[in-house]
């Protein structure tokens, strides 16, 4: 008697999940696709590149870090200063210094409630496609701080493009001051190794770093966490 | 009437200066699809080094419109740099390398455009 209410119990349980499941699939169906491919496009091209209004999110149960997801939609901040696809944004100053970002190209993103974030934040956990990402890439070995960031910032020339602080750094890369709640370290292991893996033309270049760096980038990386938490 | 031909023949000239500058341009094209996807964000719209990314960096990117500069600078060098990065021609990291994304092709008309651009010859 008590195995048939402790599977019965199970049973809605799985019916209640498997509804709030289809809830973050509908959300993303109604808000999510007109800018983020949810599947992988059948055709990586670079004329998709720029047409795209969003980052990719087929692989975001790979990449992100759920709890990060579910606050981030309720209180989006601008990840790509440079907009998601900075040439786009650009505009020259004629001489009178660096190019500008046109504020036009850089829309809000919507916010969503709990709720809603975190029914959207759970299907989006459920994109992991096989291939992409090794579990347990990342080692976790004791970084020395001092020496990664001089990596990050001086010797691999990461700070280009991103910034490992506000407002310090280059911008046509997404900021890299939030990808220790952003990230999970093994995408950020396979992403730096291999960013056409994810897509043949995106303009992260392959460095080509030896496996060292990419353990001590990754394990600095994922140390860089938001003032608000500190 | 004679100044209404001339401003005809002026706005005449000027369509045709604007076809010949499009056209100058057009054997470049996916050069500077490539240059405006992966070189843009540091050498700037303008291609003047004044990328969006220039702000901190510790070595501003190449002004390609240096005539002098890129004069002096062989088309093996910028097919180098393009390819394997700053540091395979002994300059900044900070320039990385495109060999991911761009063949050899795609690098050799990228050095052809630098050249229009910066309105030398190959060297």
């Amino acid at each position: 008697m008590k195995a048939k209410h402790a599977l019965s119990a199970i049973a809605l349980a799985a019916a209640a999940l498997n509804g709030w499941a289809a809830g973050g699939q509908d959300l993303i169906k109604q808000q999510c696709v007109a800018c983020h491919a949810v599947t992988k496009p059948e055709k990586a091209t670079l004329d998709r590149l720029w047409e795209r209004k969003g980052p990719d999110l087929h692989y975001a149960g790979l990449k992100f870090n759920r709890d990060w997801m579910v606050g981030w939609l309720q209180n989006p901040t601008v990840i790509r200063a440079g907009g998601v696809l900075p040439p786009k944004a650009a505009k020259g100053a004629d001489g009178k210094g660096p190019d500008t970002v046109d504020p036009a190209q850089l829309a809000p993103h919507p916010k969503l409630s709990a709720a809603d974030a975190t029914a959207v934040a759970d299907a989006l956990m459920a994109l992991k496609p096989e291939g992409l990402v090794e579990k347990g890439a990342f080692k976790n070995e004791p970084v020395n701080a001092s020496f990664a960031s001089m990596l990050f910032s001086k010797l691999r020339g990461c700070t280009s493009c991103h910034s490992s602080k506000p407002n310090a750094g280059g911008i046509s890369g997404p900021e890299l001051y939030t990808a220790g709640d952003r990230l999970q370290p093994d995408y950020v292991v396979a992403y730096v190794k291999d960013p056409h893996k994810f897509d043949p033309h995106v303009w992260m270049p392959r460095l080509e770093l030896n496996d060292a760096d990419v353990q001590k980038l990754a394990g600095y990386i994922s140390t860089l966490k938001s003032a608000e938490k500190k | 009437m004679i100044r209404t031909g001339f401003k005809r023949a002026a706005l005449g000239f000027a369509l045709l200066s604007a076809a010949a500058g499009a056209a100058a341009q057009e054997p470049h094209a996916n050069a500077i699809k490539n240059y405006n996807t992966y070189c843009v964000q540091c050498h700037g719209v303008n291609r003047d080094g004044n990328g969006i990314n220039s702000r901190d960096m510790a070595v501003k990117p190449r002004d390609h419109t240096d005539t002098k500069a890129m004069a002096d600078t062989p088309d093996e060098t910028l097919f180098k740099s393009i390819k394997g990065g700053g540091l395979a021609v002994s300059k900044s990291v900070l320039m990385p390398k495109w060999e991911g994304v761009l063949n050899d092709d795609q690098i050799k008309e990228m050095v052809s455009y630098l050249r229009f651009v910066s309105k030398t010859t190959s060297k």
